[in-house]
């Protein structure tokens, strides 16, 4: 199934993919226009660009969950209509999503199986097929426990199903979309050998990233989306991270770099003791996790998705109680028998950014203005009686906006209709107004432009330098080490590592995060 | 291709789709009356004239447009803070037994100006009442309230059948209905209104509840879109955490929304027993209650097309029978039948043309220009 191929000096290999002038429109937006794009067989070819620069789309009409509006697809050569991902599947191409689609409760080889079952008997099926992936596994080095339950295994083994489930269907051309989202830094190495393995073996790899680092790392050639256009196609050796920055937001973009404070020596904000939280179902979410964040300090949580992250950010916000422990969080004293609620957190000056933004930070049908008193909605300012002040409402959003640069500054947008990064401004700009001397930080560039990225940053470190106590939660481990001045390691609900901002290296807070460091250290 | 994120504009969206889905129902029914020999041309000309014609058809027409109106805004209010109301049947029914018993005890007594308000509060306290239970149950221990709502219909149902036939009834009387009330305290009727300023029009059962009705949809738009309760309401209905991280309690918001849903049914009772019957029986709810479910739909759950939805099933209603009367061969039941089609067509099928506008509304529109979204 897979042709031997010399990888090397390119020009001269076929072509896997090829797109012509591919334009696809949806409503007013132009998603892509005039796409020219050559992918050679065998070769890792990188995509990137900033949230709606049309890379998603691109990806979808060659999987078929789109029909571009004109254009043509050619695939080895041959000119190819894609209608649905069937079409896609047969014409060799696999896809490996960023939120995975698997059926958890389904086993590894169950999950391969679905939809490409040879027999009406699964038995059969699974004999088969079987044998076919224990091959592939030892051919790629793509081990994952073929009967285990999908649920039960670490992203890493999950992504790895994908990518056997798309070489089970024989595909040749593999598309990874933001395939290290969720990946400690560890797993995305592991991502990348199997990346090249499955190179060596003649598998041509689409990677859609906004990571420019791993485009320099792994791929051959680069194309740089920006507004629904291909701006750059480079063969990777030839360019620079600096360089695809600037094409990607389309000027020049200076690198960051934030003063840290190494002891900060003001009061606590946050003090949490021994805080335990067990979830619905059992599940120890917190372990007795203790730590403080002074005010002139930001205290980063690095740690992979899914590590308690999330629950740590809620019970500070007050929106889960904690089951044992207490917190002291801007002079008040929280535990299970005296909880304080969310309005109470906000009267108190306990700001909270949420990480998820669409499902908590705003309502995508509200206006901006809408959106912009989301849990202020019944202060003073914003009502009049009975009712609520829109106009004042509006003056306020509309202030925001110009001091957070929402584009386009129009409150009576909905929600929705604004890019991630400015609903993100928006939502930042809404907490940070109220002057919070103790601020929650959830994930406050993901999805965000690297444009936007820019201002957030400066805006979180001003807050610092305003005094303010602010603990930050993300899984981009480069963000927590620009902004930290304190980075905190979370493992399955416990800090498992604590270091100083100015120290910290990427090496070592991944293999905290994975809990791999010896306990020495 | 996904179409349902592609905005249309405002009158494509509230005009033009919901007629053209009006004109395919009637398109089908007109094959039903084909079907049996009628001409439908004619069919629909009577059912017209029965509705608009001349006043008494108004009269009833609006009079039937009161009770679709009440439950109509009872299911789009709840609906605005995701809950599906389905007990409005039983929320009306109650709510008669609420005007019944403040009538039966106090209509000797006191004077009509003091009586009527007290009947309408009771009319809504009771109809609050009987969704409390439902929206509890749905808040606290996690029934589905769907299946509650209609649970609670049945029992509504067979409570009114209890205490009509066994507590309620008027003494010596065979049929299960109260006492008649005391004519000092019946709601004015519209004629009656009328006549006073010197128009005079035939007797209809329009009564006074048509302008509560209207009243009802002004307080029920500023409350959800221009109020902080409202607000509230309305964030906990697209986004349960967002309203948790907002401090809203969104368990308080099912119980308070299904409260003020309940007494909007319960309303119904004011137009029946207050306005109509001024006497208790027996099912005078006639199904008010579920073909609200299909004027929210059609009305999508806003007031000004509440109103407009209401009006077409009080045409449908009024007009339907006056067809079934001319036209001996279209029954009564052909004439669910074509309600049962503009049900379908405007509610249950309400998105089908949807994508094939969208396509339509691409091609012709001005040309695209290039914008940063999302």
């Amino acid at each position: 199934m897979h042709e031997q191929q010399i990888t090397g000096e390119g020009n001269s290999l076929p072509l896997a993919i090829e797109l012509k002038k591919i334009c696809k429109r949806f409503g007013q937006v132009q998603a892509n226009r005039d796409i020219d794009l050559q992918v050679q067989r065998g070769t890792i070819h990188g995509i990137v660009g900033e949230n709606g620069a049309g890379k998603s789309t691109l990806m979808s009409i060659l999987y078929g969950f789109y029909q571009a509006d004109s254009g043509e697809i050619l695939i080895n050569g041959q000119p190819a209509t894609i209608k649905n991902s069937r079409d896609a599947i047969d014409a060799g191409i696999g896809m490996v999503h960023q939120h995975f689609m698997l059926v958890d409760t389904f086993t590894v080889l169950e999950n391969v199986l679905l939809g490409a079952e040879q027999s009406a008997s699964l038995d059969k099926s699974e004999a088969n097929a079987l044998e076919v992936l224990e091959h592939l596994s030892a051919e790629y080095q793509l081990s994952v426990p073929l009967k285990s339950i999908t649920a039960e295994l670490p992203v890493g083994q999950q992504q790895r199903t994908e990518i056997l489930k798309a070489l089970y269907r024989n595909a040749e051309i593999l598309i990874l979309d933001e395939p290290t989202g969720v990946l400690t830094p560890q797993e995305a190495d592991q991502l990348f050998r199997v990346l090249k393995a499955l190179k060596e073996r003649g598998v041509t790899i689409i990677l859609i990233t906004h990571k420019l680092r791993e485009i320099m790392d792994i791929t051959d050639n680069v194309s740089v989306l920006r507004l629904g256009e291909i701006v750059s196609t480079h063969r990777t050796a030839d360019t620079s991270t600096a360089e695809l920055a600037e094409l990607m937001v389309g000027r020049k973009l200076e690198t960051q770099h934030f003063h840290k404070v190494d002891t900060a020596d003001g009061e606590s904000g946050i003090a949490v003791n021994n805080i335990t939280v067990v979830d619905d179902r059992g599940l120890t979410r917190l372990d007795d996790v203790s730590f403080e964040v002074k005010r002139g300090e930001i205290v980063g949580i690095a740690g992979v998705a899914g590590n308690g992250q999330s629950t740590l950010l809620e019970v500070l916000a007050g929106i889960q109680s904690p089951n044992k422990g207490q917190f002291v969080i801007n002079g008040h004293i929280v535990d299970a028998s005296a909880p304080l609620g969310p309005r109470e957190m906000r009267e108190i000056g306990v700001q909270h950014v949420p990480e998820d933004r669409l499902r908590l930070g705003l309502i995508k049908s509200f206006t901006a203005a809408e959106s912009s008193v989301l849990g202020y909605q019944n202060r003073k300012v914003f009502n009049w009686r009975f009712f609520l002040n829109i106009k004042s409402i509006r003056a306020a959003c509309v202030k925001l906006m110009q001091a957070f640069d929402v584009r386009p500054p129009d409150p009576k947008l909905k929600s929705s209709s604004f890019s991630g990064g400015n609903q993100q401004k928006l939502i930042l700009a809404r907490e940070l107004d109220k002057a919070p001397s103790v601020l929650l930080v959830g994930q406050p560039t993901r999805g965000v432009d690297i444009g936007a990225i820019e201002l957030i940053h400066q805006k979180i470190v001003d807050m610092r330098d305003a005094n303010c106590a602010i603990l930050l939660v993300s899984v981009e481990l480069d963000e927590i080490m620009t902004l930290s001045d304190r980075i905190l390691v979370m493992f399955e609900g416990r800090i498992v590592g604590t270091v100083k901002g100015s120290e910290a290296d990427k090496t070592t807070l991944g293999l905290m995060m994975a809990n791999a460091m010896d306990t020495a250290a | 291709m996904n179409t349902s994120d592609i905005e249309l504009p405002a009158w494509v969206e509230v005009v033009l789709i919901p007629v053209l889905n009006i004109l395919m129902a009637l398109f089908f029914a007109g094959l039903i009356i084909l079907a049996i020999g009628e001409n439908p041309v004619e069919a629909v000309a009577i059912m017209i004239n029965g509705a608009f014609g001349y006043d008494e058809a108004i009269g009833y027409t609006l009079y039937y447009t009161t009770n679709f109106i009440f439950t109509g805004l009872a299911v789009a209010i709840a609906f605005h803070a995701s809950l599906f109301n389905i007990g409005g049947e039983g929320q009306a029914y109650i709510g008669g037994l609420g005007v019944g018993l403040t009538f039966l005890l106090l209509d000797k007594y006191l004077p009509a100006i003091i009586l009527i308000p007290i009947g309408i509060i009771a009319a809504g306290l009771f109809g609050a009442l009987w969704a409390l239970i439902p929206a509890w149950l749905q808040a606290y221990r996690g029934s589905h309230i769907v299946i509650t709502t209609i649970m609670f219909n049945f029992i509504a149902s067979s409570l009114m059948v209890y205490l009509l036939v066994n507590v309620l009834i008027k003494p010596g009387s065979m049929s299960p209905e109260t006492r008649e009330f005391d004519p000092s305290g019946w709601l004015p009727f519209m004629h009656e209104i009328l006549a006073v300023v010197g128009i005079e029009v035939t007797r209809t059962p329009l009564n006074l509840s048509f302008i509560l009705a209207l009243i009802c949809c002004v307080l029920v738009w500023a409350y959800v879109w221009k109020t902080r309760w409202g607000y509230a309401l309305r964030t906990a209905g697209q986004s349960e955490a967002a309203a948790v991280y907002a401090g809203i309690k969104p368990k308080r918001i099912v119980i308070i929304t299904m409260c003020i849903s309940g007494a909007l049914a319960g309303f119904v009772a004011v137009n029946e027993i207050m306005g109509v019957h001024h006497r208790l029986l027996l099912n005078y709810t006639a199904g008010y209650g579920f073909t609200g479910i299909a004027v929210a739909l059609m009305g999508r759950n806003h007031p000004v097309g509440i109103i407009m939805a209401s009006l077409l099933f009080g045409v449908l209603y009024q007009g339907g029978a006056e067809l079934a009367f001319e036209v001996p061969k279209i029954t009564r039941e052909m004439v669910v039948a074509i309600q049962g089609l503009i049900i379908l067509f405007s509610g249950a099928l309400a998105l089908m043309l949807r994508p094939l506008i969208v396509r339509l509304w691409l091609a012709i529109k001005p040309s695209p220009t290039l914008t940063q979204h999302g």
